[in-house]
């Protein structure tokens, strides 16, 4: 018990400093490094909590496809990044004021609110001794919530369609190859046989 | 010192205002007020598993799992459309994309 509050401790204090160094850092490609430091020790909270599956699904699918991607388009785009940090003191006090009375209602919330009493009786998810969070995880998805699963599958398809037609573009004047012409192609079309003169050549 | 829920609701809610911090501060690059929307999603999947595994429910795991895709897809078309803006334009200030006037 001592351990897991420790932990608790540790995670949640990492996983805030580095959130608050994503927003504060100079360089973006190191702001998008403290993100993924602070979705890592989120990981481990996941994993204190017990849901396992979400911890790897963060790691896996969080650290490894989408920070990524927010890596790969910070390095690739030219941006010149102090220019756009211009503001950054004019902005700070109106910001600071909404995050701290933001903050403030979260915290007056926190104090306030109280679990319905009959919540515990109703619960559908089986103990951890039985079945694991994942297998538990999945017999739930897949049979109550099964077209939930499907529409999250959908929006990827969506979302995956979209971000290609996008980005997809071709570029004017690019000679690209055409397999139906190359196929197409008889001899008459590629060669010619000419009749030289001696002497005179080709003109 | 045993850790509660609002232990959790806790580091969830500096995450959030952390995450709304984070736009305001840096509203001219749209890269960053991206990390600051994952960040609040993050907040708020921290909210929803930690409720479900106090309460034993795992329907908050689930809808977890939705958030998490659905904030994977917003990133990836977000992307796509900061790609295009600097391709067409040659800035991501978010002040200089104004072409509908608004």
């Amino acid at each position: 018990m001592m351990l897991s509050a420790l932990f608790f401790y540790l995670f949640a204090g990492v996983c805030v400093a580095s959130a608050f160094m994503v927003i504060a850092v100079k360089n973006p490609v190191h702001a998008v490094l403290f993100l993924i430091l602070a979705f890592f020790n989120a990981a481990g909270l996941f994993v204190l909590l017990g849901a396992e599956f979400l911890a790897m699904i963060l790691v896996v699918v969080y650290v490894g496809a989408v920070m990524v991607l927010f890596l790969f388009v910070v390095m690739m785009l030219d941006v010149d990044f102090a220019e756009l940090r211009a503001g950054f003191l004019k902005y700070l006090p109106v910001g600071a004021t909404v995050g701290i009375l933001l903050l403030v209602e979260l915290i007056f919330i926190l104090g306030a609110w109280a679990t319905a009493p009959d919540i515990a009786s109703q619960s559908p998810s089986p103990p951890a001794s039985q079945m694991s969070n994942t297998a538990a995880l999945g017999q739930i998805l897949y049979t109550r919530y099964v077209y939930l699963f499907e529409a999250a599958g959908l929006i990827l398809l969506v979302a995956m369609i979209g971000a290609i037609v996008l980005t997809l573009h071709h570029k004017e004047g690019v000679r690209r190859q055409s397999v139906a012409r190359q196929v197409a192609r008889t001899r008459e079309m590629a060669v010619e046989v000419v009749e030289v003169e001696t002497g005179r050549g080709l003109t | 010192m045993t850790i509660s829920l609002s232990h959790y609701l806790t580091v969830a809610a500096i995450l959030f205002t952390l995450g709304i911090f984070g736009i305001f501060l840096n509203r001219k690059n749209v890269i960053v007020i991206l990390m600051s929307v994952e960040l609040m999603l993050l907040a708020v999947n921290l909210n929803l598993v930690a409720f479900s595994s106090f309460h034993r429910d795992l329907v908050g795991q689930v809808f977890a799992l939705i958030v998490l895709t659905v904030a994977a897809a917003e990133a990836a078309i977000g992307l796509a459309l900061v790609v295009v803006t600097f391709r067409n334009r040659g800035t991501i200030d978010v002040a200089e994309i104004d072409l509908l006037k608004g």
